[in-house]
């Protein structure tokens, strides 16, 4: 027998369907895309009581099979055996939330119509009981004709009898499907009402614990108030707890280059080394620390139910620039990285909505832009406090994202009224029910999420510094010639500084934004790149990149770059998301058009404001 | 009377839906999630700073979120 065994997990958005998906298959999962939609595709390795291993792919939540979403039409597609290069599923795992069974079974039905082998997994039903509902398992079995099994993912409760009901269903999965009788909306909804009704024990009146949080959370006046309170400890938290990890790095990296020094004869190897990959790479993996902090607080927002009522709370503004609360999560995580803020969009269902969305998200200022801001910003402003608990330099940050969100404001509105007008969009979404996150659950997204930040630096930054490296020292200086002057990047950088000169530019400075079109991030080892191999004396190539821009920038110099890399669209892999997303060239030409003479100019202003002032 | 105008945490039954007023998809999604003629709704939280947009009822067990102008396309009578 060597056919490949899958079994799918089905569900309503929200029944803890991915909880459960990785408390089943632990952190070996597989992260894909489905081929020629959008939409990602999630497998992980299942074992069987009998020791054997099933495929279990973790389909996107629906409501229904008259898909509204693509999400949607990928999940009808597969369990109906439809979608090509995906086979049939052999057994169903339909997921119901416990506490909400009454609306999660009418899209069971619909399910249970198939006639495929189908167990139902009762998902989270300690929260059911915190909310004073008590459920019988084996009426619902009954009502439902398939095996139910309670579980509790977050405490990997049930999980073996489900399993096991899985290998059984499993066994049946070459008998003919018995297709149901097929019912009307109206008529599932009744029939999920009287199952509800007989599978219910006894149910407490008292409010559910989401009243109480959300009469807090979202009251109109303390939940907006507390929104921003958290978003500004966010931020506060991404400079200040990431420091020691940061400086461990650092210091690690530093061993790291002093040993190849001590231990190779000087020359093209030591160099290439020292100079071109660790400074490069090094550079860029010091923030590493700052980028799981970030992403930590977007999981836990995510996964405690807390990023919808952030979208409510946040509706009603972005419906001010013609946008919903809908765009309000995908730009959010655009703060970590516009490549999932951008795929994250795909959840908004107005497509006018969503190409606004994607197209201002590249200005939410993401965790590439953090190693550019950190260097100048520890370089050029001074470490002092403006407050209790406030530095300045914290809030030079929170001043770049403001600027940021302001900027894709304006932009969302300018682009409403001109390329994306269109009706007034919507804003319908289901909030979640509050769970405390599950570590592990966190564990595994900061793991996927840190890997493709290592996985850029280790293959893109690494290719993009080498090449730089390569360029900038070759062909070599002669007597009394500088390298930067002598070199082949030298010469590019003297063709783009005309036109940036004017917006306070200096050489390094284009010459680093050549490379940094890969990835922001590239701009800080480009630079340190740069010094390091231009580096007239000793002393000067020994100190890092912040003090060498400290001792050579001017202060309007320095806020110009800020304020450059606050638009500038210096991303291939944005460029390439957005032109996927879009199916096309000319939104992200659009994309990169805009976003370039947005930067131009506001680092022009920043410049003249700031040499105005006598900065 | 409409969604809008009820009465704060007060049970609701709709009445009536008029469902050219609301986009295809919206009409679905709300359909999806039980919105619809018959069933019981509560008001149950308002939007920010005194605005009235957007709304949360509860339906069931269930918290939805909504625009101001989809709940004046939903018709209601206190249940």
């Amino acid at each position: 027998m060597s056919r490949k065994r899958t079994a799918a997990l089905v569900g309503n958005p929200n029944s803890g369907k991915s909880a459960l998906f990785n408390a089943l298959t632990g952190a070996r999962q597989k992260i894909a895309n489905y081929p020629g939609v959008t939409v990602e595709r999630k497998a992980g390795r299942l074992t069987l009581p009998s020791g054997e291993p099933v495929e279990l792919i973790d389909l996107p939540g629906s409501y229904s099979f008259d898909a509204a979403s693509p999400d949607e039409e990928v999940t009808r597609k597969v369990v109906h055996g439809e979608f090509e290069g995906e086979p049939l599923p052999e057994v169903i795992v339909l997921v119901l939330d416990a506490a909400n069974l009454e609306q999660h079974l009418v899209f069971a039905q619909e399910v249970l119509e198939l006639g495929r082998p189908t167990v139902v997994a009762l998902n989270m039903v300690d929260l059911a009981e915190r909310d004073g509902l008590t459920l019988d398992p084996a009426a619902l079995s009954e009502a439902l004709g398939v095996p139910v099994v309670p579980t509790v993912a977050v405490r990997r409760k049930g999980l073996a009898d489900l399993s096991a009901a899985i290998a059984e269903a499993e066994s049946h999965a070459d008998e003919e499907a018995h297709k149901r009788w097929h019912l009307t909306l109206p008529e599932r909804r009744l029939s999920a009402k009287h199952i509800a009704r007989a599978a219910i024990l006894s149910k407490s009146t008292r409010h559910t614990i989401e009243n109480g949080i959300d009469r807090v959370l979202l009251n109109p006046w303390i939940g907006p108030v507390i929104l921003f309170g958290l978003l500004f400890v966010i931020f506060q938290a991404v400079f200040a707890w990431a420091t020691p990890f940061a400086d461990a790095l650092e210091a690690g990296v530093g061993a790291i280059s002093g040993l190849v020094t001590d231990t190779l004869p000087p020359g093209f190897a030591r160099d290439f080394l020292t100079e071109g990959v660790l400074a490069g790479v090094g550079s860029v993996v010091v923030f590493l620390p700052q980028i799981v902090i970030l992403f930590f607080f977007i999981l836990v927002m995510e996964a405690s139910g807390y990023m919808a009522r952030a979208a409510f709370l946040m509706d009603r503004l972005m419906a001010g620039v013609g946008l919903s609360g809908k765009s309000f999560i995908p730009l959010l995580s655009s703060f970590a990285c516009a490549i999932p803020g951008i795929m994250a969009t795909r959840s908004i269902p107005d497509p006018k909505d969503r190409l606004t969305t994607i197209l201002i998200a590249p200005m939410m200022t993401c965790s590439a832009r953090l190693p550019v801001y950190a260097v100048i910003i520890a370089a050029v402003i001074p470490q002092t406090s403006v407050g209790p608990g406030i530095g300045l330099q914290g809030l030079v940050l929170f001043a770049l994202y403001i600027a940021g969100i302001l900027g894709a404001m304006v932009v969302a509105l300018v682009l409403r009224k001109t390329v994306t007008s269109g009706a007034a969009s919507g804003f319908i979404m289901e909030m979640p029910r509050y769970q405390l996150p599950r570590i592990k659950d966190l564990a595994i997204g900061l793991w996927q999420r840190a890997w493709v930040f290592l996985r850029r630096a280790g293959t893109i930054i690494f290719t993009v510094t080498i090449v730089l490296w390569l360029m900038l020292s070759f062909p070599k200086a002669q007597e009394g010639e500088s390298q930067m002057d002598a070199s082949v990047a030298g010469r590019i950088a003297d063709g783009l500084h005309p036109v940036l000169e004017p917006i306070g530019f200096n050489r390094e400075m284009s010459l680093a934004l050549v490379p940094a079109m890969a990835a922001r991030e590239v701009a800080v080892s480009a630079l340190a790149t740069t010094y390091a191999v231009d580096a007239k004396d000793e002393d000067l190539a020994a100190s890092g990149v912040t003090d060498k821009i400290a001792a050579l920038w001017s202060l309007p110099t320095a806020l110009a770059f800020l304020a450059w890399f606050v638009f500038a669209p210096q991303c291939i892999s944005t460029i390439a998301v957005a032109r996927r997303e879009t199916n096309g060239w000319k939104w992200p030409a659009f994309m990169i058009g805009y976003l370039f003479a947005l930067a131009y100019v506001f680092a022009g202003l920043t410049f003249w404001i700031a040499t105005a002032l006598g900065l | 009377m409409t969604l809008d105008g009820f009465e704060h945490e007060k049970a609701a039954r709709i009445v009536a839906v008029d469902w050219a007023a609301l986009a295809e998809d919206e009409g679905k999604r709300l359909k999806a999630l039980g919105v619809d003629e018959g069933a019981e709704i509560a008001v149950i939280h308002r939007g920010i700073f005194g605005a009235r947009d957007p709304l949360a009822i509860r339906i069931g067990r269930m918290t939805i979120a909504l625009r101001r102008s989809h709940a004046l396309a939903i018709e209601v009578e206190p249940a």
